[in-house]
Parts: structure tokens; sequence; C-alpha cells
């Protein structure tokens, strides 16, 4: 009896530590953006201090800072659309017909999840640069589907596998055509699944820094890039860089909370399930 | 697999006429013929054709150029396998390489040690809500921005006020210039990677354990006393697929490592954390030698296309 005690103690004690381990950067980053320039400067660091929003005043009257995260917003918005758009009636024809080449294509579109972005950021600078694109929204949108078309795809396929084929049989005897089984049962019973591929691709481009540095120069660059931009010169405003880096966090932290049932199946591509 | 039997049909409507499927939502040509998957699928393989490969191939014909953009009045001229000779040749390519690997071999232990620990703790019945809020935790990591997890790991082992250095004054450790320090930069990088990359082999272990066969679990545990013996001999087994992809997948990952790093040390102090791809970036976007960083960029496309193939060969053997 005493030793089922003491091991329940110490899965208590386990699982709190998981916990702290998972939230300590983030709580430091939150509470180390409500603090003030003394504060955040002092050695050792202080845990108890009077917060202040002051930092989040100075980002939001920052023109750099707004126009960047109104950018990401534009631009992971636009991605996601457009990857659902192209993604799911491709997950349709993969989920619903047996034709050839389908192994070959359905490994082509899961590679993507593997290929470094440095390999396209380099041949895309050059093609942009010659295109006169550098700096657009358009070619961030477009760099950015190369990773959320992918996972679009696969989890769309998945969620309409599920759905009963009886259904688009009954459908088809009605005299309905495919684009109408799409559009009509496909896509309102596997709504789960585009609402989930929709949270993993705006999660992703949000995110993304490695394209939109070398991408964007001023009038297109994004959240992390602004983010990223601070640090340059001895003092760094580390009050303002963590309020920005809290405003970018947060919003796809609560939807990956929303999806986290998910999180390893869009980050697997369902290899495990 | 729900849609099979629709191509056999398929074909034999499309020899019918097609008069018969005048379905209330478009027009007859839409009906149930050979080309159907063809016409859904052809927005997305145009779309990935035109902004995946065609780069890529761009970046191909880049490598067998002299592409310097600090000196196009000399324009591209074609050198052959040169860029290719040069890299291969490159000393500094190698040791970034053997870099990369040594990050791997670092961080890899401690997060499918800590991963498993973290599943088995996740797994155990009771404190249900307290399970709940620490897997719920789990999502955190995952979804920060790479870009700002490099920021958060800058102010934490900052020298001065980093809280890593108090808290290894509380274990009587003196203060390290962490992130002016080699060494200590290195491990600081690969400290953050652990943070954010071990729940995603805790969540891949926890699935791998909640497919263990209840009745199986539970005969098990009156059966042995022994909590490894149950481990190894009941759990294992399922746990092997998920590590499979754990190694493949994170090696993929750290090919890929490039925003966390930039953030926090740009690569240095000198090239102590300047892992592949922060490399190729340095050479294609701050030496603007595009030649020999797409011959680099695709020797990287190279191994990560033999890392996929080795990917789905292991895990999705059943679709074959």
């Amino acid at each position: 009896m005493r030793r089922r005690f003491l091991s329940s103690g110490l899965h208590l004690a386990g699982l709190l530590a998981v916990a702290v381990f998972t939230l300590f950067p983030f709580y430091w980053m939150v509470s180390s953006s409500l603090k003030d320039q003394i504060d955040l400067l002092a050695s050792p660091p202080v845990w108890t201090f009077a917060p202040t929003l002051s930092n989040y005043a100075e980002i939001f009257q920052d023109e750099k800072v707004v126009n960047a995260v109104v950018n990401s917003l534009i631009v992971a918005s636009c991605t996601t659309l457009l990857s659902l758009v192209l993604g799911t009636p491709a997950a349709y024809a993969l989920a619903r017909f047996e034709f050839r080449g389908k192994a070959d294509l359905w490994f082509w579109f899961i590679s993507n999840r593997m290929i470094s972005p440095i390999v396209l950021a380099l041949p895309v600078y050059l093609l942009a640069q010659q295109l006169r694109l550098l700096d657009t929204y358009l070619v961030l949108v477009l760099i950015y589907l190369t990773f959320c078309l992918p996972i679009s795809v696969w989890i769309c396929t998945d969620q309409f596998r599920s759905i009963p084929p009886e259904l688009a049989e009954a459908a088809r005897l009605e005299g309905a055509d495919q684009l109408f089984i799409f559009r009509r049962i496909y896509l309102p019973l596997g709504l789960p699944g585009i609402a989930v591929s929709a949270i993993f691709s705006f999660i992703f481009s949000w995110n993304e820094l490695l394209y939109a540095l070398v991408l964007t120069r001023r009038t297109a660059s994004t959240a992390p890039v602004v983010a990223t931009s601070y640090m340059t010169g001895y003092e760094l405003p580390w009050g303002k860089i963590m309020a920005t880096g809290t405003v970018i966090v947060l919003p796809v932290t609560i939807f990956a909370l929303l999806v986290s049932r998910h999180m390893v199946r869009g980050l697997t591509m369902g290899a495990t399930k | 697999m729900s849609g099979s039997g629709e191509a056999g049909r398929g074909q034999g409507a499309a020899a019918a006429p097609a008069a018969a499927a005048v379905g209330p939502g478009g027009p007859s040509r839409l009906a149930h013929g050979k080309w159907t998957p063809l016409f859904f699928l052809a927005p997305a393989v145009t779309a990935l054709l035109v902004i995946g490969v065609y780069p890529t191939l761009f970046a191909l014909v880049t490598s067998f150029r002299q592409y310097n953009l600090t000196r196009s009045r000399d324009g591209f001229p074609f050198v052959g396998l040169e860029n290719y000779q040069h890299v291969l040749t490159d000393g500094t390519f190698w040791q970034t390489l053997g870099r990369t690997g040594v990050f791997f071999l670092t961080v890899m232990p401690a997060q499918l040690l800590l991963g498993i620990v973290i599943a088995l703790l996740l797994h155990r019945p009771g404190w249900g809500f307290m399970r709940a809020a620490a897997r719920v935790s789990l999502v955190v990591p995952l979804a920060t921005t790479y870009a700002v997890v490099g920021l958060i790991g800058r102010l934490i082992f900052n020298r001065d006020f980093g809280v890593a250095n108090q808290f290894a004054s509380w274990l009587g450790q003196p203060a390290q210039d962490w992130l002016g320090s080699q060494g200590g930069a290195f491990l600081a990088i690969a400290l953050m990677d652990v943070w954010q990359w071990t729940p995603f082999c805790a969540l891949i272990f926890l699935s791998g354990l909640s497919m263990v066969p209840v009745e199986v679990e539970e005969s098990a545990r009156l059966e042995t006393g022994s909590y490894f013996r149950l481990l190894r001999h009941v759990q294992l087994p399922y746990l092997l697929p998920g590590l499979t992809a754990v190694l493949i997948l994170r090696s993929a990952d750290v090919l890929k490592l490039f925003d966390m790093i930039f953030t926090m040390t740009r690569g240095g102090p000198g090239a102590a954390t300047e892992l592949i791809s922060i490399y190729i970036q340095r050479v294609g976007f701050r030496v603007f030698d595009m030649g020999t960083a797409s011959a680099q960029a695709i020797l990287l496309l190279a191994l990560t296309i033999v890392l996929s193939r080795l990917y789905i060969r292991v895990l999705y053997r059943e679709i074959d």
C-alpha cells in the first residue's frame, strides 16, 4: 500500500516536471515581455516584479511591427486558402479513384515534407529577382505552398477515405456527377479534416523565417523577420523583442491547442496514427 | 481502400453514353470517365511542378555555372562540374556536415530517452486531469515559431542576465558565457532543440503505447510484477515503428534546421553552430556565390531524397 502511494506520488511529480519543462521557455518569454528594462537586465534575473504593458504599447506604435503582423496574416491566410482550393480536389482523387502511378504520386507529395527550404530558397530568389517578384506577397504565398499543399493533401485524403463510398454510389445512381459528389458530399462531410489542414497550413506559413528572410526586404516582410531584425547592435531591446515574440507565438499556440489531437499526424504525415 | 473498383466501373461509364449522368451540379463531361482523377489532380500537381520542381531544376542548372552575384558583370558561364569538385574537396563543407552529424547525435539520445519517459508517464493510469494537462502542454513547444525559440534561447543563455546561469548557480556551477564560447553555444542550441522536439518524440511514443491492446497489457501486468519486463516484452514492439519514424524525420529536420540557429547564434561564434542549412545560406546570401551554394544544395537534396525513400519504404509498406 505504501509503495503504491509512493509510486503514485512520483507519477504526479513526473507529470508536473513535464508541464514545467514544456512551458518554462514560453513562460519566460511572456514574463520578460511584461518587465521594464531595469527588471529585464537584473542580474541574477528577478522572478517577481511589477508587470507593465509598456513594451506592448511600444511595439503596437511601431509601424514596422504592425505592418509585419498584418503581412504575416495576409500571407498565411492566402496560403491556407490556396492550399485548400488546390489540395482538396487532389485529396478527393487520391481517396476515391484507382489509377496508374497513384503510389508514386502519393510518395512525391509526401517527400516534399523532407526537403530543406534552403534548396528552394536559392533558385527561387534568383527567379523572383528576374521576374521582379522579390518583396511581394505572391512569391511568399507560392513558395509556402510547397510545404502547405502536401500537408493539406495528406490530411484531407485521410479524412475523405473515412467517408463511406456508398454515399457517393447512391448519389451516382441518382445521376450526380463527380463534381457534385465532391462539392456536396465530400467537402461537407470532410470538414473536420479540412479544418485541421487549414490550421496546419496557417501555423507552418505563419512560423516560417528562411524564405521570408531572403525573399522580402521591407514592404512584404513578415513578423518573424521583424522579430529577428532587432538583433543588431549591442544593447538589445529585450522587452520589445519578447513582446513581439509573444504576439507572434500566441495565436499559433491557440490554433495548435485546437488541433493538439492531430499534431502527430500532421508532423509525420500520418506514418504513425 | 475505399475508392477501389471505381476505376473499373468508371471506364464502363465512359463507354456508355455520358448523357446518363446529368447531375444538378454540372455538365455531363464530368461524369465518371478515366480522366476524372486527372481533372481533380491537375491543379495541385501543376502547382507543385511550377513552384517545387522547376526551381529545383533551375538550381541544378545554376550548380553547373559560375554564378557569383558580386561579379555579375562577368556573366554566368557554364563551368561543368567545377562547383561540385570545389565543394567535395572543400574541408569546410565536410566539417559542416560532420558538425550537423554531431548535433544529431547530441540531441537525439536526449530526445528519445526523455520522449519515452514522458510517454510512459502520460500512458500510466491515474491523475487524469494532470495527465491531460501535461499532454496538452506538449503541443506548446511544437507550435512555437522556430525563430522565436532562438530569440528566447538568446535571452535564457545570456551571459549577464540569463536565467540559465541562475540555474547553474543554484546547482553550484560557475556562470558561463554560453553564447560566447564554442562549446557553450553548441550546447545551448542543442538544449533549445531538445526542448522543442522532445514533445514530438513523446507524442509519437505515446500513440505507440496506446496501440497495445488493453487486455494484453492488463494480463501482462497481472502476470509479471516487473515493470521493465512489461516494457520490454509487451510495449517495446509497439514503440519500434514510431522510433523509425522519429529517427528518419528528425534527421531530415536537422538537415533543415535554420530559423532557430539563425536567430540565436547566426552560426557563431566562429563556425561553432554552423549546421548545413546555415552554411549554405551564408555561401549563397552573404558570400553571394550562388553557383557553389546551389551545388551544395543539390548534394543536400540528394541526401534528403535518400532519407525520404527510406522513410517511405519503411513506413508506408502497406500501400504497395
